[in-house]
């Protein structure tokens, strides 16, 4: 395979207006423009620069919205890893030269249109309809916390427990110095500071989740640019390089999925890694889509930062908390920034800031390279992307 | 406010591949396919075989024995049709004959407050029936 390491940069990350309980009737169109609007803004690039769109779905209407006639078009949608694995394929494109300006933009008022499902209209007969819906299988938190039993009972319940609230309390500590996460909204009703007892005390969602195991619901857009290394290097804020990506999925459903204590993030992370030409201790900050805590204890060993069972042993001691050896969800995760139902792109959009020194309060020290890994669906699809500083 | 009578649980819609499987539960009988060049069983029900992609594939009978390989036990109804049932188990079980399903876990006690109950992973479960709207009776499991 050819070497496209460094064949393209991320120039623009931006969120939308307003995120958070908006509340105010923004349909995910707006949040997405509002995004993309603000990315290009960020990158010193218009409207009119744009040749190429990705999106987790149809980018027919999203294209339409925004006025844009792409010569390349990518609506991979494998839940919230997606937007990750954008960022590989826009690599992918530009090295191929299909495209030299890439909007890939996420935007859901997930928050302020949540709802019981209505009366299906259309029967639906996919095997997950039929063979898990019954059963009530329904949402992320069943799914993963069904999960999550199973690696309990493989490398004990308490150790697990632990590290659950080890990353929960790291993560809100990281939410506390970042003004935009949703914590800071007086509305939302959420406290600044998570002690270990707020966690184990907080209410059941599905055994052995807590509410406090489970990530946000909110109103939000995100949006990045990506573009060749020579137009990167025309623009005014510094670039951030591509060097290396990854992607899979190994099932759909959770009750398909081959062992529930590995994430496909096994195979991923070691291609990106090995693409960027990096290794483990190698890196400054990490990026790991924190849908739930459980999410981020199965990645760490599935990327191969510890071995199988030992992520209870990594983590502990608020190791990934500010002022930890091992920054990680520096914004605040989708546990306590913000997750509008698909959270991958928010990943990118801190890594590119603590990349450019951009975070103040929050900003991890001499940060140079760093890597985003989101999971998707049922814990089912992965996607890893190495980026580097100047 | 009036009490408001709560919606149906979601039923199956059976395709060609798997209309065999849901009238053999009507039964009260549980079937699974099996690849004949593999000879691997599998599930869900579908022609060809998700492992070697072989078209030579058979139902069989399945004894009803399982063993817990997972579960949740759900505290917040994800659909207004099990409002009145939190908490409720979720599971994957794993049958005698080799192949892994989702389902409930019934007749088992629940603690309201660590909620885990009497469940153990491993456990042994043998196949139960739990009677849905339009005729279909679906497979769940409780201890042996
Ligand atoms: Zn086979």
């Amino acid at each position: 395979m050819a070497n496209i390491s460094r064949g393209a940069a991320i120039v623009g990350v931006a969120e939308s207006d307003d995120i958070g309980y908006l509340d105010n009737d923004k349909s995910d169109l707006q949040l997405h423009a509002e995004a993309a609007y603000n990315a290009l803004e960020d990158a010193g690039l218009k409207k009119s620069d744009v040749d190429a769109i990705f999106a987790s779905g149809n980018t027919l209407g999203l294209a339409e919205h925004m006025g844009i006639q792409p010569k390349f078009t990518d609506g991979t949608s494998v839940g919230g890893a997606s937007f990750v694995i954008h960022a590989g394929h826009a690599l992918a494109a530009i090295s191929a030269g299909y495209c030299e300006v890439a909007l890939v933009t996420h935007g859901s008022a997930g928050y302020s249109r949540r709802f019981y499902a209505p009366p299906a209209t259309v029967r639906d007969n996919s095997p997950g309809a039929q063979f898990e819906t019954p059963y009530g299988f329904i949402g992320a938190p069943i799914n993963y916390a069904m999960a999550c039993s199973r690696y309990m009972h493989e490398f004990g319940e308490e150790r697990t427990r632990e590290a659950m609230a080890e990353i929960a309390v790291a993560t809100r500590k990281w939410a506390k110095l970042n003004p935009k996460a949703l914590i800071h909204d007086p509305k939302a009703q959420i406290p600044l500071d998570m002690s270990f007892d707020d966690y184990h005390n907080s209410r059941w969602v599905c055994w052995p989740f807590h509410l406090l195991d489970c990530c946000l619901v909110t109103d939000a857009g995100g949006a990045y640019i990506i573009t060749t290394p020579e137009r990167a290097r025309d623009l005014e804020k510094p670039p951030v390089w591509i060097l290396g990506a990854g992607e899979g999925h190994d099932h759909g459903m959770i009750s398909q999925m081959p062992s529930l204590t590995s994430l496909i993030a096994r195979e991923t992370g070691p291609k990106a890694f090995q693409m960027a030409g990096v290794n483990h201790s190698d890196f400054d900050l990490a990026m790991i889509y924190d849908s739930f805590t459980y999410t981020v204890m199965l990645t760490l060993e599935s990327l191969g930062f510890c071995g199988r069972g030992e992520a209870a042993d990594f983590v502990k001691g608020q190791r990934t908390a500010p002022g930890g050896d091992f920054p990680m969800n520096t914004a605040g995760g989708g546990l306590s920034y913000t997750h509008p139902g698909a959270y991958g792109v928010f990943l990118i959009i801190e890594a590119v800031r603590q990349l450019r020194g951009e975070c103040g309060d929050r900003q991890v020290p001499n940060c140079n390279l760093t890597f985003c890994h989101g999971t998707g669906g049922s814990l089912s699809s992965g996607g890893t992307v190495v980026l580097a500083s100047d | 406010m009036a009490q408001q009578s709560l919606p149906d649980k979601p039923i199956p819609y059976p395709t060609q591949e798997t209309s065999f499987y849901w009238e053999k539960c009507s039964e009260r009988e549980l079937w699974v396919r099996s690849c004949n060049s593999c000879k691997k069983s599998y599930f869900y029900p579908r022609d060809f075989c998700p492992s070697c992609f072989s078209r030579d594939t058979a139902w069989i009978k399945c004894s009803g024995r399982a063993t817990l390989h997972a579960f949740g036990v759900v505290a917040r109804a994800p659909h207004r049709a099990w409002a009145e049932e939190v908490p409720f188990i979720v599971a994957m079980v794993d049958l005698e004959e080799g192949c892994r399903m989702p389902t409930n876990i019934v007749d088992v006690n629940i603690d309201p407050d660590d909620l885990k109950g009497d469940l153990e992973i491993g456990m042994a479960l043998e196949v139960s029936w739990d009677e849905r709207t339009d005729g279909y009776i679906i497979p769940v499991f409780s201890p042996v």
